[in-house]
């Protein structure tokens, strides 16, 4: 068998299959039947616009959008990220950014967390107006410097350091629509039992056989 | 409950299937291979003289400059090729070193180059990963593999011309992506950013390679196909599968969208990297200590096992996360069984290297690919200990991650590469390298810059780890804790990207310099001129 081609190329891909079975068509199967919690809105136009700015920022590769159980750890609702997430909460996400990292803090309920719209924008403007130990990026390039602000002009409220000499600083559309989806990240809305079935369980059992 | 009892009685009766099934082949001597079969890729009288130009050169006799002159002969369809691949990937790994860099800075300097876009941080990381993964890392390695697969088969490369287009392709179909993603045309899954048109660019480039591979491999000369053509075959059949249904667009969301990103993001450093930095080190290994592998059944074990169990580990990136549990503890089973093919992989590798210390001194080449083998063994090591629960709720979310990420894919199979070129190319071009000295320094900067990296991202890492399982501390205070350690990594990556400088114009100057011709003796082994 390992002397002739075909043999070796049929086992490993027979094996991927089987792989692809387990870990991608079963998994989807019992995912993709879960519904919409009674909670959850589907995002609006601007905030897919905006969700569309969160993806091409990369904002997924230091922020992560899926809060720990406490039967793994009480940090993560300390931290006041909400509740551990289920499948059925990201029925609508399309990409996912479950994201794999926390150089910044998870972001699932960041909505709930940080409603005001005037804070997103100052912090996307420039974080270290806000916090002096961020090294999360400034996003300067999603707002305008204006002399004067026109009517209808979102300003960005600023410490005066932070504001360069003396112009006024204006949120741009990506800007406002970039908030409007972080204003939407919020599911605080409870889950029934069923639905709470679909996560990650294995640390619960840890917690029972204590 | 009764879902994930199906389920996982499912995989156990598969899997004890597969191994009846394995134990029916060896039986029945379907997978018969013995230690002869190790000695194929030499010619015969060949074991026993070391192989490597810059350090044996005086081994050589004229029997041996007489090998050299008929492979040349074999070289000769695929030197296009492979030349061009050599110089896209050295072109990537240089591109994707600096991008690498900058969002290293980006890190403890977040004002660093912020005005505009394309040079935010999310952008420059991803075009970092995608320039070392798809550039660097992948056309190093089919350049590697159009290289060995015709000297392994003892036969030319076919459809070279086929080839050399698939190469382009590739290459477009590389720069592509990192445009998209730096405009902001990223499909925003992580290994999985590039559009998917360009994704079907990328495809067909690798089809075409992937024929000329095929064919070769078809008319071989030999009877016996080499573990590193096992590996070879299992990625050139791995990749496209994983990467078709990965990027089908359309077709995945929410959840079940994670579930295949990890299955993906996972397969394409084990079956598709992994088989090419494993296939490469098992080939140069026993040619420049000139002696076949320890013990070559075993590698039966790590080529299957590497198949069997790799396949089902992705999901223990989704540890404690919104996934059924079932499969989450799928992939920890699956990753604690990764220590028996590695290890099997360990004893052949390194079992060669330590009866042969002495090469290990005299060959910088064989210290490249040697400890890039051994660090294959301790990645794999390290990666099935993160993947179990306990150890997980320390290390995930956190640089820990990134720095077992770089263990394999730069301390394991970018320095099997850096080997290979360093094998390859003088008996590519019959040149010499013109300063041998700088491959002891590129040796020198990249592991004690690699070693700064690995340390500071990992103890970091941990620390982060253990700060953001503690209830009450400020977010505040382990992104200061941090800063440090990222300033550290900045360091190593400055050393790492001076030693690929050096790497690169070495390679430039050998490409170019038509002086330096190696003084190949005009002996033909009769046996070997004649399935040329």
């Amino acid at each position: 068998m390992m002397n002739r081609l075909l043999p070796i190329a049929v086992g490993a891909i027979a094996i991927l299959a089987f792989a692809t079975l387990m870990l991608v068509i079963l998994p989807g199967i019992q995912i993709r039947i879960e519904e919409a919690p009674a909670g959850l809105q589907p995002y609006t136009a601007q905030e897919l616009a905006g969700r569309q700015q969160y993806v091409n920022l990369g904002c997924v590769y230091c922020h992560s959008q899926q809060p720990r159980s406490h039967e793994q750890t009480l940090a993560d609702a300390a931290q006041g990220w909400g509740r551990p997430s289920v499948a059925a909460d990201y029925v609508y996400d399309r990409p996912h950014q479950l994201g794999t990292m926390r150089t910044g803090p998870d972001l699932l309920n960041v909505g709930a967390r940080l409603p005001s719209a005037d804070w997103h924008l100052t912090h996307l403007y420039q974080p270290r107006a806000i916090f002096d130990w961020s090294n999360m990026p400034a996003f300067p390039f999603l707002f305008e410097e204006k002399a004067q602000a026109e009517p209808g002009d979102m300003v960005v409220k600023l410490p005066p350091e932070f504001r360069p000499d003396g112009k006024t600083i204006v949120a741009r559309q990506p800007a406002l629509d970039l908030v409007a989806y972080l204003q939407s990240l919020d599911r605080s809305y409870p889950v029934d039992n069923e639905k709470n079935a679909v996560r990650d369980q294995g640390f619960a059992k840890r917690l029972e056989d204590r | 409950m009764t879902t994930m009892g199906l389920l996982l009685a499912l995989s156990f009766v598969a899997s004890l299937g597969a191994l009846g099934f394995l134990i029916w082949a060896i039986a029945n001597r379907q997978f018969s291979v013995n230690q002869q079969d190790a000695a194929s890729i030499f010619e015969p009288g060949e074991i026993g003289t070391p192989d490597d130009s810059t350090a044996f050169q005086s081994h050589k006799d004229a029997k041996q400059q007489g090998f050299d002159a008929a492979r040349a002969r074999i070289d000769e369809a695929g030197h296009k090729v492979v030349v061009l691949m050599v110089a896209g990937a050295v072109l990537a790994l240089i591109v994707g070193s600096l991008f690498g860099l900058i969002s290293s800075f980006k890190l403890h300097l977040p004002d660093f180059l912020a005005d505009s876009a394309v040079m935010t941080f999310g952008r420059v990381r991803t075009m970092h990963l995608n320039l070392v993964s798809y550039g660097w890392l992948s056309m190093a390695g089919i350049a590697a593999a159009m290289w060995m697969v015709p000297r392994m088969f003892r036969t030319p490369l076919r459809r070279p011309n086929l080839a050399f287009f698939g190469a382009c392709v590739w290459m477009t179909a590389t720069t592509l992506a990192v445009i998209a993603i730096g405009l902001g045309y990223s499909e925003g899954a992580e290994w999985l950013e590039m559009p998917w048109p360009v994704g079907i660019l990328l495809g067909i480039g690798g089809a075409c390679m992937a024929i000329a591979l095929v064919d070769t491999a078809r008319h071989r000369q030999v009877h016996h196909i080499y573990v590193t053509a096992w590996y070879l075959i299992g990625g050139l059949c791995w990749f496209p599968i994983l990467f078709f249904i990965a990027k089908f667009p359309g077709l995945h969301a929410g959840v079940q969208h994670a579930t295949v990103n990890w299955w993906f993001a996972h397969n394409v450093l084990g079956l598709w990297l992994t088989p090419l930095g494993v296939g490469t080190a098992y080939y140069l290994i026993p040619k420049i200590v000139g002696k076949p592998v320890f013990s070559y059944a075993v590698s039966l074990l790590g080529f299957w096992g590497l198949a069997l169990f790799y396949s089902q580990v992705g999901i223990h990136h989704l540890i404690g996360g919104p996934v059924p549990t079932w499969v989450v503890t799928l992939s920890i089973v699956h990753s604690m069984m990764m220590f028996i093919p590695v290890i099997a992989v360990a004893i052949n590798q390194h079992g060669t290297v330590l009866a042969n210390l002495w090469a290990f001194k005299q060959s910088v080449t064989l210290r490249f690919v040697s400890i890039g083998a051994l660090m294959y063994t301790l990645a794999s090591f390290q990666g099935s200990l993160e993947a179990l629960r306990s150890i997980n709720s320390v290390t995930h979310f956190t640089h820990y991650t990134v720095g077992h990420a770089h263990l394999g894919a730069y301390a394991f199979t970018s320095m099997v590469m850096f080997g290979a070129f360093y094998y390859m190319l003088p008996l590519l071009t019959k040149r010499e390298w013109p300063w041998p000295r700088l491959l002891n320094l590129h040796f020198w900067l990249v592991v004690v810059g690699f070693s700064i990296y690995f340390f500071a991202v990992s103890i970091g890492g941990w620390l982060q780890g253990m700060g953001l399982l503690e209830v009450g501390r400020p977010f505040g205070d382990i992104t200061r804790m941090l800063q440090p350690y990222l300033q550290a990594r900045s360091i190593g990556g400055i050393l790492m990207t001076f030693g690929h400088l050096i790497f690169a114009v070495h390679i430039a100057a050998l490409l170019l310099n038509k002086q330096a011709v190696r003084s190949v003796a005009s002996v033909q082994p009769a046996a070997i001129a004649e399935t040329v």
